[in-house]
């Protein structure tokens, strides 16, 4: 039988400021998605930690399954010419 | 009458608002319904204590006596508060602690909003920076009245009990006398009826969307700003106060 008596999970992305890109903090309950956006503030903004809140319900993200990490993951282990390592950086380029 | 004594005894019923409300919502530390609403209702608890910092700091520097805030906060006795019986009342169930919030929050919000274009700079700045966690509280508490309101059977019935309840302490939140007239006139504090009109529209649209509806009697219970308080005071300062009774002048 379903109950009702467990509010969806949902999860929780936070910006830390202007230019980085939202990363995923943790996840919560909530029954919609304005008290979902409301319990993401409160929970995980409360020490300043971010300018911007994306919330994402649980069940509506596909996941890649443990299981096929190795056909996945593995061939691009022996491709190391993938990285572009091999190009002399100019002088007075930071970040790269 | 002077403008200072005014001025304390305004800041002082502010502060000690914040303060009293502060230390109810603290009680539902780890005992949220939810873990989402514990730290949410705890947020609020931690913005009123520092809310009631800042305000009774400032009433401090406005008496002789020259009082540090946790003087004001700790050491004062029951009938030397002055909060409204509205803040004191228990929490209850969950909806009567948001009923409690929202009948506040929609007070505070354009409170501040007035206070903070005060000719009184202190008084602006605390008003500024107390507004903005003012107008979260009153979203939080909105929300969950037309949620419970607009809810299961339930519910809705719970929440205009809690309503039905609590609305006879409200309008204790817009009492006056000759402090806030002087202050008034100079300028310092603005009309309240402004305000009152602004709370009147806030809890009407909300009460709507909730589908709950104002109780029919007018009963009217007041007296906390004149320090005659309900028999849950004792309690409470009984908690508030223990520490710096027990161990005079303790500090963290």
């Amino acid at each position: 039988m379903k109950t009702k008596k467990d509010w969806p999970l949902w999860e929780v992305f936070i910006r830390s400021k202007q230019g980085l890109n939202h990363k995923h903090v943790g996840s919560l309950r909530a029954s919609d998605s304005v008290m979902a956006l409301d319990n993401a503030r409160d929970v995980y903004t409360r020490r300043s930690e971010g300018i911007s809140i994306w919330v994402v319900p649980s069940n509506l993200i596909s996941a890649s399954h443990p299981n096929d990490e190795e056909s996945l993951f593995d061939p691009a282990h022996s491709k190391v010419y993938r990285h572009p390592t091999f190009y002399d950086v100019p002088d007075g380029i930071s970040h790269m | 009458m002077t403008k200072k004594e005014a001025l304390y005894n305004f800041v002082l019923r502010l502060g000690d608002d914040s303060l009293v409300l502060g230390q109810r919502l603290s009680e539902l530390c780890g005992h949220g319904p939810i873990l989402e609403e514990d730290i949410a209702l705890t947020n609020i608890s931690l913005d009123l204590i520092g809310q009631a910092t800042l305000l009774l700091e400032y009433a401090g520097t406005l008496i002789p006596e020259n009082k540090s805030n946790d003087e004001l906060a700790f050491l004062r006795l029951e009938k030397e508060y002055v909060n409204v019986l509205l803040v004191e009342q228990p929490n209850g169930h969950f909806g009567d602690t948001i009923m409690r919030q929202f009948l506040f929050d929609a007070f505070r919000k354009p409170l501040f909003e007035a206070l903070q274009f005060s000719t009184d700079e202190k008084l602006a700045s605390i008003a500024e920076k107390a507004l903005k966690e003012t107008k979260y509280h009153l979203k939080h508490s909105s929300e969950w009245v037309i949620r419970l309101g607009d809810g299961t059977e339930e519910s809705r019935t719970k929440i205009q009990v809690s309503l039905n309840t609590l609305y006879r302490y409200a309008h204790e939140l817009f009492f006056t006398d000759e402090s806030d007239e002087f202050l008034r006139q100079e300028g310092i504090i603005s009309e309240l009826s402004v305000i009152k009109e602004q709370w009147d529209k806030t809890t009407k649209e909300v009460f709507n969307r909730a589908t709950i509806s104002l109780p029919e009697n007018n009963w009217k219970f007041e007296g906390g700003r004149v320090g005659r308080h309900s028999e849950h005071m004792g309690f409470l300062l009984a908690d508030l106060q223990y520490m710096q009774r027990t161990y005079p002048n303790m500090e963290w």
